[in-house]
């Protein structure tokens, strides 16, 4: 090799790493290879298939998979939060203010009103960021995977078809063991033993 | 019922019923190969067209290839590019002429069978040729190139694989090699030529693997290098007919020629079973031949044109001289 | 050493010189690509023949320029973790570790325990899909059309783990500054445990098939060897620097996450060919699959996410952080004035350096050499040109 030692040990500290080679698994085997290859081939001709037969039946979806993104309209503030966050700006709201007798209270208090809540599906990377940020839980995954359209301006879909798709949405589903939520504050948190510094 | 036989025309008919058979025959191979490899691959492969697993896929595949456009580049040699597909299919569909499907059930007994079937055999890779030529594209010219090397070094081995079997049987004719299996019979059994000319079935079998452009000796048709070689520019039914059709129909025809030649042809295993017509025997012999060469191509990958030449001309040729001493050595024992 | 740019000038003499003055012969210029299936992406490579020699080869980038980088610039972090992952496709969490990771140090956010653990997990899972894919295309290109069907079959259990987790199945968007998007659900420990074992059944049919095949090693074993020298001249990192013996591995090389608690080995190949680096892929499989068992095996308790300030703002600096992506070494170089968005950020991507050696190992070769060169080069074009 013509590469100095001295060349490698400055990327690699030497007496800590157990390396492999390929040793003899490069030497030729005189046709003892190609006959195992084709034992393998038969084997797997008489065992059964391993593929889903996609139209007739479907592998199940997780409860994340990102499907489609259905709106609960009454949840709706018309923050914009979502419509500023989405990377590629594929969310259109339109809304007004409208005033509105509040029960009990005095003077009429203005409300944000959903005019319009739309998604083009074309744009969507399905990052997630938009259900993610939305304060109010107005926006979930769904479990949907067939919705093309012939057109792609058919793919931008509008409040109606999100609002319909809120019965796509899968229930909130249990977490592994040993999960715990977000880090707190020390005070409520967990012990300290349990986080490590990261990093440096 | 003889008499029948004995009748020119009924004769000509049954001739003519061989070459229409052959192409739905090549939708069928086809699809026995989607599924092999599909199974091989612990898929299903085609189970929609047609109903029951697919059966119809290759047919409609073919109906799509009659209906998409038939383009030739404008640089290339109208004719000779039109001319392919007639190449290809000739030698592919000629080997069945002398291929007996029983003792009289044969388009021509030809003297020089065993050569006859050789000679129509490479007529398909002047096709490749061909069409390497006159595509004028330089994906095409080299697969045609790689045809070419291919072909004169596994002609070769092919002859003598083939000529070992001719001496054992003493003739040339494919119906006097089968009877010559059919002499050599143990308590009913007839033993066929393969647990003697054993070597010789293998180097057969590569070589026919080469002939046919198949994995893994498909370099002329490579196609994560040339794209489908010496067939880049060809579509619609034009490719369908000079890469499919040709490629299946000769595959049909030399497995039934090492059928013939190794495994008894349309001779039964035991004496007992001779009223089953001897063309099923003949069909059951090529099947199991088309599985060997099914089976290797859905596991290897593909040589490398230097390498294929290295290992025929420093490997299999001298192999298949040995085995033409050793048959000879084996004629003249005087226990056989 | 051969380091110069590649020209044709001293193979055009040499070949002018030994050739009969009657007969000449001209070389063929070939473009192969953007559209090939050797290249599997929008890769070009123009390569010069004397027959079916290579004189000359030279990969063209850029067909697929998306600019990531500018992009880097009008996002937020939240937003690049997404875009990160779309850099190279098909290992997307193991590129928005380091983009974490860098803004961790520059903000000095601690990362929970458990959240490390998962990053470990879903990256040597994320690595382990990435190295199937490889190694079946590789079979794929050499002809061999089969691998690529069982390291599909494989992909899937460890794929629907990453599924069930992240709810995607390339781009995850799954970690976050600081830790997690959310915490993984019940049953992900066991779907990944159960992936892991399926594969650990399966590689020994992988080398049988492909590996120990004398075809194989026909067109692999000393074709396409890249010279150690010449590949840390051209920063080549990854799987094929180790192939060409050098080991160095920057989950050894410079820990991050907590990789120096796991017990791993590095596959080192001995001459830097083809066969070589395939070995090496194979090899790194199994190591993943160790790592991913003992971490699965005593995942901690704990929260998925640190505490992060709702409004990540970054602090003035610069800083450079780097991971072991599956083809090679992974770097961000982040600059940030103040603010939410980074000021300019440069992904080191493994994939170019990886591609850029490539004409010295085309040059006289074979035109099928060059398949199985570029077939175990393992790049992805969307790294190359980001």
């Amino acid at each position: 090799m013509a590469v100095s030692e001295s060349q490698v040990d400055e990327l690699v500290p030497r007496q800590e790493l157990k390396t492999l080679s390929p040793g003899k698994t490069k030497r030729t085997t005189f046709g003892i290879g190609l006959i195992k290859g084709l034992g393998i081939t038969l084997r797997h001709m008489l065992t059964p298939a391993v593929t889903v037969q996609y139209p007739d039946e479907s592998a199940p979806l997780p409860p994340r998979s990102r499907g489609i993104i259905a709106l609960k309209e009454e949840n709706c503030t018309v923050c914009m939060l979502c419509a500023r966050e989405c990377p590629d700006w594929c969310i259109y709201i339109e809304g007004h203010k409208e005033a509105r007798e509040s029960v009990g209270g005095k003077r009429a208090k203005k409300f944000n009103v959903l005019d319009r809540f739309a998604i083009d599906y074309a744009l969507c990377m399905y990052c997630g960021i938009c259900v993610e940020v939305c304060p109010y839980d107005a926006l979930f995954w769904g479990q949907l995977d067939n919705y093309s359209e012939h057109d792609v301006t058919q793919l931008t879909h509008e409040m109606e078809q999100l609002n319909q798709w809120m019965y796509q949405v899968p229930p909130p589903e249990e977490l592994e063991i040993g999960a715990m939520g977000p880090a707190v504050k020390p005070a409520a948190g967990p012990p300290a033993a349990g986080v490590e510094k990261e990093g440096a | 019922m003889a008499d029948a036989l004995g009748n020119g025309y009924v004769q000509l008919g049954l001739k003519m019923s061989v070459l229409l058979i052959l192409l739905p025959a090549t939708l069928v191979l086809g699809w026995v190969e989607l599924k092999i490899g599909a199974h091989m691959q612990a898929r299903l492969g085609p189970m929609y067209p047609g109903g029951f697993h697919g059966w119809a896929q290759t047919l409609a595949d073919g109906i799509k290839f009659v209906l998409k456009e038939n383009i030739i580049p404008r640089n290339a040699d109208r004719s000779v590019f039109a001319l392919v597909p007639y190449v290809t299919m000739l030698g592919a569909a000629l080997i069945f002429v002398v291929i007996p499907a029983g003792r009289n059930l044969v388009i021509e007994d030809l003297e020089v069978g065993v050569f006859y079937v050789l000679a129509a055999s490479s007529v398909g890779v002047i096709g490749i040729l061909m069409a390497g030529w006159s595509s004028a594209n330089k994906y095409s010219l080299m697969g045609a190139l790689r045809a070419a090397a291919q072909l004169i070094a596994y002609e070769l081995p092919l002859v003598l694989a083939a000529a070992a079997v001719a001496m054992m049987a003493g003739s040339l004719s494919l119906v006097d090699i089968v009877e010559a299996q059919k002499s050599i019979e143990i308590a009913g059994f007839y033993i066929p030529f393969l647990p003697f000319q054993i070597v010789g079935f293998i180097i057969f079998l590569t070589a026919a693997t080469a002939e046919l452009t198949r994995p893994p000796f498909d370099m002329p048709v490579a196609e994560a290098e040339l794209i489908t070689g010496a067939f880049t520019e060809y579509t619609g039914i034009r490719f369908a007919f000079s890469l499919f059709a040709a490629e299946y129909i000769s595959m049909i025809g030399l497995a039934a020629f090492g059928a013939t030649l190794f495994l008894g042809g349309y001779a039964p295993p035991h004496s007992a079973l001779e009223f089953i017509p001897g063309i099923v025997w003949l069909l059951l012999k090529t099947l199991t031949i088309l599985f060997l060469l099914i089976w290797v191509r859905w596991t290897y990958p593909r040589l490398r044109e230097d390498q294929l030449q290295k290992f025929a001309w420093k490997f299999l040729i001298p192999l298949s001289l040995v085995n033409i001493f050793a048959t000879g050595a084996l004629k003249l024992t005087p226990w056989i | 050493m051969s380091t110069l740019i590649p020209t044709t000038d001293r193979w055009l003499r040499e070949a002018r010189l030994a050739g009969d003055a009657t007969l000449r012969t001209e070389e063929m210029v070939l473009n192969i690509g953007p559209q090939h299936p050797a290249t599997h992406g929008v890769l070009r490579v123009v390569v010069t023949l004397d027959g079916e020699k290579i004189v000359e080869g030279t990969p063209v980038v850029g067909y697929m320029h998306r600019g990531h980088e500018k992009l880097f610039e009008q996002r937020d972090f939240r937003q690049i973790t997404n875009l990160c992952s779309r850099m190279d496709w098909l290992s997307g969490l193991n590129n928005e570790i380091p983009a974490s990771i860098a803004v961790e140090r520059l903000m000095e956010l601690e990362v929970p325990r458990r959240a490390t653990y998962l990053r470990v997990i879903m990256a040597e899972i994320n690595r382990i899909l990435n190295h199937l894919m490889f190694t079946g295309s590789f079979g794929l290109e050499l002809g061999a059309t089969t691998p690529v069907m069982y390291a599909f079959r494989e992909r899937e259990l460890l794929q629907s783990a990453m599924e069930l987790a992240t709810g995607g199945r390339l781009h995850f968007g799954f970690i976050r500054p600081g830790g997690l998007k959310e915490d993984v659900p019940r049953g992900f420990v066991d779907l990944a445990l159960r992936g892991i074992r399926q594969l650990q059944k399966a590689i020994p049919d992988y080398e049988d098939l492909l590996m120990g095949n004398e075809i194989f090693k026909a067109r692999t074993v000393g074709v396409g060897v890249l010279d150690p020298d010449l590949a840390l001249e051209y920063g080549v990192s990854g799987p094929i620097l180790r192939g060409s013996g050098i080991p160095y591995d920057v989950r050894k090389a410079e820990p991050y996450l907590n990789y120096d608690e796991f017990d791993f080995n590095i596959p080192v190949g001995t001459n830097g060919d083809s066969f070589d680096r395939y070995w090496v892929l194979i090899q790194e499989m199994k190591e993943s699959a160790k790592i991913v068992e003992q971490a699965l095996l005593d995942l901690p308790a704990g929260s998925h996410i640190g505490q992060v300030p709702k409004r990540l703002t970054i602090p003035k600096g610069a800083i450079w952080a780097k991971a072991e992506n599956p083809l090679g070494e992974l770097g961000y170089y982040i600059v940030s004035d103040g603010e939410a968005k980074p000021y300019r950020m440069k992904a080191r991507t493994p994939s170019f350096n990886n591609i850029s050696v490539v004409p010295h190992m085309l040059r006289g070769a074979y035109v099928p050499d060059m398949v199985a060169i570029l077939g175990s080069m393992f790049f992805v074009v969307g790294d190359i040109d980001r």
